[in-house]
This record gives C-alpha cells, structure tokens and sequence, in this order.
C-alpha cells in the first residue's frame, strides 16, 4: 500500500461500453471503473450483461462502443487475450478454462510466456503451489495430477490461484466469475481473506457472484447491474443485503396480471419429492408450472431427466433454448426444421406428404407470427427471436400433452416474448401441460405454480398470487425453503 | 447469408465436370469413341455408386462417422454370394439373400463395436475390416469360383446402349433421394446427423437411427461385392482396394457433407461419372497415371474448400 | 447427499462426464493406458520367443523390428495431428512418395531431393494453415493430398524401382553395440517425442491446444501457429519414414505405404490416445506401433493360417481397444 500511494495507482476503466449479440443488447453504455487494490462486487440477475463486461476486460469478445483505458493507456480496437495478460488483466471464467490433459505447473505455464527453458517445470510448480498454499492453506490437492483427475472444487481453486500468480507479468486486475460456486465453506473463507490481502499488495479483484453475503464481506464497493445496464453503485460499507436484492430485483415491468387459477385436468408429472429436502413436483393438464432459481442450482437438469422420463413416442415435447446446440437443425428450412416432431403424423402412406407438411409450416408461421418471407429459408437466416418462435411451434404442432420449456426466452426480444407468452396461456387453456425453466424470474409471472430450486433440489412452491419476483429472489438465494 | 439454392450447388460440379470430359471425349474422338467412353463410364460408376451409397449412409449419422470396412464387406460378400451359388443360376436368389443378410450383419457390428466398447467410428471400422478381409480369405478358399451365367449377364445386359443395371441403380439412386427428403427415417437420419442433441429432444431414437444407417451401409456394400464379382467374372481378394478413398471422395463432391446431416443421393452419380469418365479419358490418352492422381486430389481440395462454408456456429 | 455434483451445463447429452477421481490411491489411468500395449507387446515376445527360442538374439530382435521403424516414424506423425483433433488420410502416400524421391534422387541429385523433401514438408504445414484458416475437415483435405501424394510419386517413379544410395542403406543396416538398430531408434524416438511434447514448454502449449483450443486462445496462444508446428513436424516425420523404408527396401514404391495411414491411426489409439485432441502419447504411439508391427510376425510364429493373420490383427486390435473400456476411458 505505501508504495502504490507513492506513485499514481493503475486504474482500469471503461466508458460508455457497448456491446450487441444480434438483436440482444447485452451492454447498453455500461460504464465500469477499478483501481488497484479495490475489491469491486458485480452483482446482477442472470442475464444482466456480467459476463460480457467481463469479457470485453479479458480481450475475449470484442466490444461495439465505448472508451477503454488501463493505467492510461488507450486500448484500441486489436485487444486480445494476449494483450489483456500483458496489461495484467486475469480472468477466472465460469466455465473454468484449464486444460484438462495436463498438470497444475502445465496449465500455469500456458498463462505465462515466460516460463520456458531450463527448469520451467519447476519454476511454474513451484509458482502454482505457493499461491496455492497462499490462498487455500491445507488445501490437499495432489500436486502431479492432471487438471481430469481433480474435484470441481480442486478444479476451480487451482484456477483462482493461476489466476492470481505472477512472473515477469504481474497480476494487477483479477476479475473472478462465481468463484466459489463449487468451493467449500472453508475454501470460500479463504479466498476472501486472501482477496484482501491481495488487494493490500495493490491487486485488483472484480467479485462476480450471486452469494450476496460474501460480495459484503469482501467487497469495497458494489456494482449492481440489471439487463446490460448499471444500475447502482454503493460503497459496501453499511449496505445490506436487502438493499441489493431490492436493487436487482426492481423490474420495471410489472409481473403478472392477476394470476387466474384455471380448473386443472389429469395430473401429468407426479415426482415423489423427499421429505424435508425436497418438495414432490406435480404439474396437471392446463397448468404452466416453472423452474426457477440462480444458474446452476439444478432446475434445467430436472426438466431434462423428467423429459426424458417422460419421453415417449408422442408423449412429452421439448423447446430448447439453447437454440444453437440442442434445437436447431442449421441445414434445414424452417418447414424442415418445425415439422420434424411431426413427421409420422403427417406421412401419406409410405412417404411426409409435401403438401400437409407445408400446409403445417405455413400455418404456424401465421399462427406464431413469424417475420420470414417464405418457410424455404434457412432456418438460420432469421433473427434468433423467429428461430425461437419455430422451435415453439415445432413442439406446439404436435399432440404432446406435455411441452418442456428449456428457458427458451434466452435471447429474445421483449416483442417476441410477449407473443410467446400469449400463445402459451391459450394452449393451457386448451388443456395442454407446460414445464417451465428459465432464469429471467419475471418470466415466471406466465406460471400458476412456480418451483425454486436451491441446492440442486425443489424447495419452495410458490402460487398464484404468490409468484412474485421478489420471492422468487429470495427464495433462489435460499432465504425461505420448503414451503 | 446463403440461400438454399447455392448452398446445394457443389454437387453439381460433378455433373458439370462429366459433362465437359463427355463432351471433350467426343470432341478429340470426333465422335468415334463417345459411345463406348460413355457405356464404359456407366459400367463402372454403377459400383462406385453403391459403395458411395453405403458411405453416404455413415457419413450422414454425424461428424466423425466413417466407414473404413467398406472394400472388406464387398469383398466378404462376394466370396460368400459366389460360394452359396456355385455358379447355379437357380442358388442365384438365395445367394442374393445370403449377402444381403450378411451385409447388414457386417454394419450392425461396425455399430455394435462403435457402441459398446466405445471406439471411434474410424477404428471401430478399421478393425473389424480386418475380421471381415479374413473371413474373405476364408470363404474364398483357394479357387475361384466362376460366377453363375445368369448374373454375369445380367451384370451386361444392354437394352440398346443402356445398361439395364445402371438403369437400376438410377432408379435406386433416386429413391434413396426421395427417401432421405421425404421418409421418416430420412429425415430423422438427417437429423441426427445434423444435431444429435437436438435431435434426441425432437423425440428422436438416435441410436436406432445410427444402427440402421451402419446396416444399411453394409447392406449396399455387400450388394457392390454381389455384382462386381458378377460382373467381373467371380470374387478377387483386392476387388475392394480402390473403393475405400474412392467412396469417401465420390460421396464429398457429390454434395454430401462430411459434417453430417446433409446427403445428396443424386450428386454420387454425378461425381461417379466424373472420375470414372476422368479415368477413361486419361486412359485413352495415354496419360500417366500418376496425372491423374494427381488431378483427383488437387479437384478434391478446390471443392471442399469452395464449398465450405466459414462456420457460422458458435 | 452425494449426487449433486452438478455436470456442467455444456456438457452434451451424448458425452459421459468423467467422474472426478483421486489419482494416488489406484493406479493412474493414463500409465494402465501405457501399460495396456506395451503388456500385449511383451506377451507377443514372450510367446514368440518361447515357440523360437533363436530370435531371443541380437539378430532376432533386429529382423523382428525392423519394419517397424518406419510404421513408428509414420505413427508419430499420426499423432501430431491427432493431437489437435484432426486426422491425416495423406501420410502412409506421403511415405510412399518420398521413398520414390529418395529412390530417383537422392544418390544422383541430392540437391533436388533435398528440395522436394524440403517443399513436402512446406505442403503439410500449408495443408495445416488451410485447415484452421478455413476450417475445413482434416479428413477431406488430408484425404486429397493422399491422391496428390500418389499422383507425385507416380509421376516420379512409374513403377516400383529406383535405387537408394548406400550411405542410407547401410544406415539401416548399421550393427549398434548391444542394442539392435530398430531398438535404438524405438526408444530414442520415445524418448525425444516425450520430451519435447509432454515434458517441453511449447509442447505443452500444444498439447493444451490441443485439449481446449478455447483455453488456449484465451491465454494468448495463436492457434495457427500451433497447426503450422504440428502439420509441419508431422511433414518431417514423415520424410524420416521414407528415408527409413527405402533404406530397408532400397527402393523406391509409389505403393507400399498406403496402410501406414490407418495403421499409424491404430497406433495412435492402441498407445491411449484419442481423437477428441491433446490426449496423445508419444510413448504409447511408439509402443502401438511396435505391436501392431510385431502381431503380423506372431501370427506367422503361432502358425496362424495365413487366411487368418489379417482377421486376427483385427481381434488384437479391439481385445486392446476393449481393455480401454474396462479401464474406463473411451477413445473418443
């Protein structure tokens, strides 16, 4: 500290920052500052442009607008992941991004140029594990293993502790992305301990997390964004943790109208649920029942094993939202792409009727309103919007009395989501059953029963007029369980 | 972005390029040898065709599925198709069965070994084509057996310059078309080969698809081996040699992505012709055979690399 | 509650998560990976000497490994290439080719050998910068530079010939003190390609790239530079292959390669390696080689009717493939 005071203490700053994925606006003219030695807290709900903020700092995604300066320096338009080392800027990514074929001293070497020649092996184990004894005292992970044979808790401390290594390139401004989702309550302790210490030696930390209490512990200052703008910034002194989640969780549009309770038919899913963890999940004919809770806590792996339990020819269908992986099929016209859920149905003896296939497609692109000039179109020529809208339409032609929703809003503009919306009231209407994951909160005011989940299990239903986003935040960070 | 039409183009190279040869053939013969150069090129695109047909088939499942057994099961089968009949006219539609059996047996193992112990495609194949090559040698034994009279007429039947059999694999060639576009199975191949995990959450049984384009591989194969041997004149341990490059290379240009999940049944006969008439003229010329190597690789690079499309996935 | 650890959401349906496992208390996987060829390597001498006690010799070891020489040389430019996820179609023509250049040539006009050896190895590094710069499949392009390849060397050498010049010949045929030649070479090429791909700090990189080109980038690696390393090492492998063959056979062959393609792929995976990119293993690569090398001769010991031999190999191929599955880990 009493050298940095000496000389002009690096900042690192953006202005205005932009940046658009197609017709998602993920950064609306964020601005973001750091200065060495702060601990900055960045929370926000999922969605809310964290993520793009971090990469645009890490040189990994390129940004559309905006002022860019470290410690002075202009940062021009060829910013890489090279340059951002070279700046000492660090990234620990939420996906983790270590090798998974090679060692603790291999991985660390990859972040650094200059471990080569004689004896770098050495030099990078011994690196690696001094910021490991550093950071996580006793922290028994086996110092020869290969990045595979290691827990996701080992997995991501070593990550933390390359991160914040240094060599000829010091590490100056460490941005860390839930670092702690898969850490123990002890490592989490000593991470935050070692973050201020960290900072104490001048080092930067952007603590990117959803577990609020710790943002508060360790943080000096809290960033807190809603849908790719800031939307407060407060010093952590006295702020509590009330404050925040009523920052986050001030939407402007207002949820639902009144919930009204439709007369539900057959029940469709019956999970028996465990007693005092978890609660049984039902979902009947007529009702849109959601999954909702913080990235990761276990909601979308349950609507896939009650997908694929439910499976059957005919019996349940899905709408993914990750469009790109598990929906669409890039080769394929949109006709192709909606009908082939239903491809049996519309056979004419041996072979797809043409006809009856385009006669589907066509009506579906009116029904769902899809802006395209003709169903011959690739698919993946329309704006993701409309490539959503067929993936819908595609589960909603067929008979499935069940319709998964794999947060498929993900993406998607507000004008869209509305007309989604709509045509999902009136297919439950109609008697259908929908399955509901997302994790924007305030599209869950579309459910009659929404289920939080927390900890990889079911542990608050809330209903009807119940479904508000303010509960449904405190219930993802665990606040109320089991009721 | 694309439109359909151009992104279908490739394929028509072959066809484009068949063209030009033919009529380059008629122009430097003046006429005199087209007739011939075209009835020699059928003859032998008909078995470039089906070896094609059963690599287009694995190639489709998806990226990374390939099919190194495709000269060992036509060779199998020859040698099993000439034993069963012993060169009897009336052991013809038993033999017939016998390799048609047979070739799916081969295909659903390649899966069976792909599934089970986990092996990539490539090798999977690449092992058991050695089972398949022994078990050639085996049923082979040590003489030839000529092949019945009537399949090796068959094999040559011309109803005036049209080779009866290139006529049916036309006719097989465009059902199999129609079939991918238009059949369920088609389009759930197409499909998994496209995405298979979008695929399994469009309710679709993707290993059920994947088995029964590996059997439907050997399937096509085999019946290659069948009327080669017919044609040829009985069963030869390397019949299948050249075929194994060649499949992979008359299937790419002729439209079908290695990528998966995109076919084109018509654009094999294209590509076929193309090489075979490649072959014919170079022949004719006297051109070292070297030459023509040479040119078949060069043509293989220009056009997938003017067809590939920069990804656009992410 | 043990099941909640979570599989990545990226994780695809198709793909089996490894569960994370403790090395030190059982036996890494990767060296019961090793040990799997090289057990079968060592049971193939066992039984080969045991029916011939006379090959347990100098000469018997030499006459034994010979060929294999060039199969490993082709091998570990198999691996390269595997290494990054790609595959190479082209290299047992390349091989081929180069034995023809070497055969015509090298006595004669070694200049304009060495310059067509020299633009080979440029072609394979090119090859490699089209493929990343267009992200083309590598089992295309490879696929067309295997009738390039032929179509050269048949231009070359019509037909099989040529002459190697003596100083190669009799380096094949060098007697080594104690340890036969083919042995020599076997583990100083284990021993290099370990040592500047797994134990090297650019090898690493590689290796990394690999495994996780996303990571790789992220750290500030080029990956082009990475595909012009590899394509191009594997080019010079290669090149060390014919020179190897046509020492042995003194000529030259536009054929008598082409089953280097598939059987340096084998090797690649026999020596646990695999396709998905940076699992490979320059030790188990040369180990592979040997045995797949090696089993042809075993056959003909144990009496094997030739019909079978090929069939056989087969079966040695997946019994080892299928040993990988027991221990856990799949070749995808």
């Amino acid at each position: 500290m009493a050298l940095s005071t000496l000389r002009e203490r690096p900042t690192l700053e953006l202005r205005a920052a932009a940046k658009s994925f197609g017709p998602v606006r993920a950064l609306r003219g964020t601005d973001f500052s750091i200065v060495a030695g702060d601990v900055v807290g960045l929370v926000g709900h999922n969605g809310a442009g964290k993520s793009t903020l971090m990469n645009i700092i890490a040189g990994v995604v390129g940004r559309d607008a905006g002022d860019f300066l470290i410690g002075g320096t202009a940062i021009g338009a060829d910013y890489s992941p090279a340059k951002a080392l070279r700046h000492g800027v660090r990234c620990v990514f939420q996906e983790l991004s270590l090798c998974r074929n090679l060692d603790l001293a291999e991985n660390t070497r990859m972040l650094h140029a200059s471990l080569r020649g004689f004896g770098w092996r050495g030099r990078a184990g011994r690196l690696i594990h001094g910021m490991l004894e550093d950071i996580f005292p006793e922290h028994g992970i086996p110092l020869r293993a290969k990045v595979e044979d290691l827990s996701l808790a080992e997995r991501q401390m070593v990550e933390i502790a390359r991160a914040y290594t240094d060599t000829d390139l010091p590490a100056r401004f460490v941005i860390l992305d839930e670092p702690t989702s898969s850490l123990g309550h002890e490592a989490t302790a000593q991470l935050l301990r070692f973050i201020r210490r960290a900072a104490d030696r001048g080092v930067a930390s952007i603590l990117i997390s959803h577990r609020l209490d710790e943002i508060l512990e360790v943080c000096d200052r809290v960033v807190v964004m809603v849908d790719g703008e800031v939307v407060g910034r407060r010093e952590a002194a006295g702020l509590r943790r009330r404050d925040l989640v009523g920052m986050m969780g001030h939407i402007e549009t207002p949820l639902a109208e009144e919930a009204t309770r439709r007369s539900l038919g057959i029940k469709r899913i019956a999970t028996p649920g465990t007693p005092g963890q978890e609660l049984p999940i039902e979902a009947s004919a007529g009702e849109v029942v959601g999954f909702a809770g913080l990235d990761g806590h276990g909601q979308r792996e349950r609507l896939r094993m009650l997908f694929f339990a439910a499976g059957g020819e005919g019996e349940a269908a899905y709408v993914a939202g990750d469009r790109g992986a598990e929906g669409v099929f890039p080769l394929w016209s949109i006709c192709e792409n909606m009908t082939i859920r239903s491809i049996a149905a519309l056979r004419d003896g041996l072979l797809i009727s043409r006809v009856r296939e385009r006669v589907m497609a066509r009506d579906w692109v009116d029904r769902m309103k899809v802006k395209t000039d003709g169903i011959d179109r690739l698919l993946t020529t329309l704006s993701g919007g409309n490539q959503q809208k067929v993936l819908f339409a595609r589960a909603l032609a067929t008979d499935a009395p069940i319709i998964f929703l794999d947060d498929p809003m993900r993406g998607v503009d507000v004008g869209t989501k509305q007309e989604v919306y709509r045509m999902i009231r009136e297919e439950a209407a109609a008697g259908r059953c929908f399955v509901w994951f997302a994790s924007e909160i305030e599209e869950m005011a579309n459910c009659d029963t929404v289920y939080i989940f927390h900890q990889q299990r079911a542990t608050t239903r809330l209903q009807g007029t119940e479904v508000t986003s303010a509960r449904i935040v405190q219930a993802s960070f665990g606040e109320d369980a089991l009721v | 972005m694309q439109s359909h039409s151009i992104r279908q183009s490739p394929w028509l190279f072959g066809f484009i390029g068949a063209a030009v040869l033919f009529v380059a053939t008629i122009i430097v013969s003046r006429g005199g040898g087209a007739s011939a150069t075209f009835h020699a090129a059928m003859a032998f695109s008909i078995f470039s065709v089906l070896v094609a047909i059963s690599q287009m088939l694995v190639i489709t499942s998806g990226p990374g599925n390939i099919d190194l057994s495709v000269p060992a099961v036509l060779t199998l089968c020859a040698y099993i198709g000439m034993g069963v009949m012993h060169g009897s006219n009336a052991w013809i539609p038993v033999g017939l069965l016998v390799v048609a059996a047979v070739g799916l047996l081969a295909g659903a193992f390649n899966y069976a070994a792909i599934l089970l112990l986990r092996l990539p495609p490539i090798i999977a194949t690449l092992a058991s084509s050695f089972v398949f090559q022994s078990l050639a040698m085996n049923a082979g034994g040590d003489a030839t057996i000529k092949p019945p009279s009537l399949l090796s007429a068959f094999t040559s039947l011309s109803v005036g310059p049209v080779s009866v059999l290139a006529v049916l694999v036309v006719l097989l060639t465009i059902g199999l078309a129609i079939g991918l576009k238009r059949s369920l199975f088609g389009r759930r191949l197409l499909a998994t080969g496209q995405s298979e995990a979008a695929a399994r959450f469009a309710g679709i049984r993707t290993r059920q698809v994947r088995l029964i384009s590996y059997a439907g591989a050997g399937l096509f194969s085999g019946l290659a081996g069948f009327l080669l041997a017919g044609f040829t004149g009985g069963a030869a341990l390397n019949m299948g040699d050249t075929y194994l490059m060649e499949s992979i290379a008359v299937v790419v240009l002729g439209g079908t992505s290695v990528a998966g999940g995109q076919a084109n049944a018509i654009g094999i006969w294209g590509s076929a012709l193309f090489f075979n008439l490649l072959t014919i003229m170079l022949n004719s010329f006297r051109t070292p055979v070297g030459l023509r190597y040479l040119l078949t690789g060069a043509i293989i690079i220009l056009i997938v690399t003017a067809a590939t499309r920069p990804l656009t996935r992410t | 509650m043990s099941e909640v650890v979570r599989p990545p959401p990226s994780v695809g349906i198709g793909k089996k998560r490894q569960p994370a496992r403790r090395a030190g208390h059982r036996m890494n996987p990767d060296h019961l990976q090793l040990a799997l060829p090289f057990i079968a390597l060592v049971v193939m001498l066992v039984v080969i000497f045991a029916i011939r006690p006379a090959a347990f010799s100098y000469f018997g070891f030499g006459l034994l490994f010979n060929l294999a020489v060039p199969l490993i040389l082709a091998s570990m430019a198999q691996m390269l290439v595997i290494c990054l996820g790609d595959i190479d179609l082209s290299v047992g023509n390349f091989v081929g080719f180069v034995t023809c250049v070497v055969a015509v040539f090298l006595r004669d006009k070694p200049f304009i050998a060495m310059l067509l050896l020299a633009a080979g190895i440029v072609a394979y590094a090119a090859v490699g910068v089209l493929i990343q710069l267009r992200s083309l499949p590598s089992i295309i392009v490879t696929l067309g530079m295997s009738f390039v390849w032929l179509g050269l060397a048949l231009l070359i050498l019509p037909s099989p010939g040529g002459t190697a010049p003596d100083w190669l010949t009799a380096t094949m045929a060098l007697q080594t003190p104690w340890i036969p030649l083919p042995l020599v070479i076997a583990v100083a090429l284990a021993a290099a390609g370990h040592w500047l791909l797994k134990r090297s700090a650019y090898g690493v990189v590689l290796l990394g790239a690999g495994a996780n080109p996303r990571a790789a980038a992220r750290a500030g690696w080029s990956l082009l530079q990475a595909r012009i390393m590899m394509y191009g090492t594997a080019g010079g492998l290669a090149v060390l292959s014919g020179l190897a063959l046509s020492g042995l056979t003194t000529s030259g062959d536009p054929n008598i390669a082409p089953t280097y393609t598939l059987l340096g792929v084998g090797a690649v995976i026999l020596g646990g390696g695999s396709f998905t990119g940076g699992l490979v293993s320059p030790v188990g690569t040369v180990v592979g080689a040997m045995t797949l090398s090696l089993a042809g001769s075993l056959l003909s010991f144990l009496n094997v009717p030739p019909v079978w031999q090929v069939g056989a190999q087969g079966v040695i191929l997946f019994l080892v493939l299928a040993g990988r599955v027991f221990i856990g880990r799949s070749g995808r």
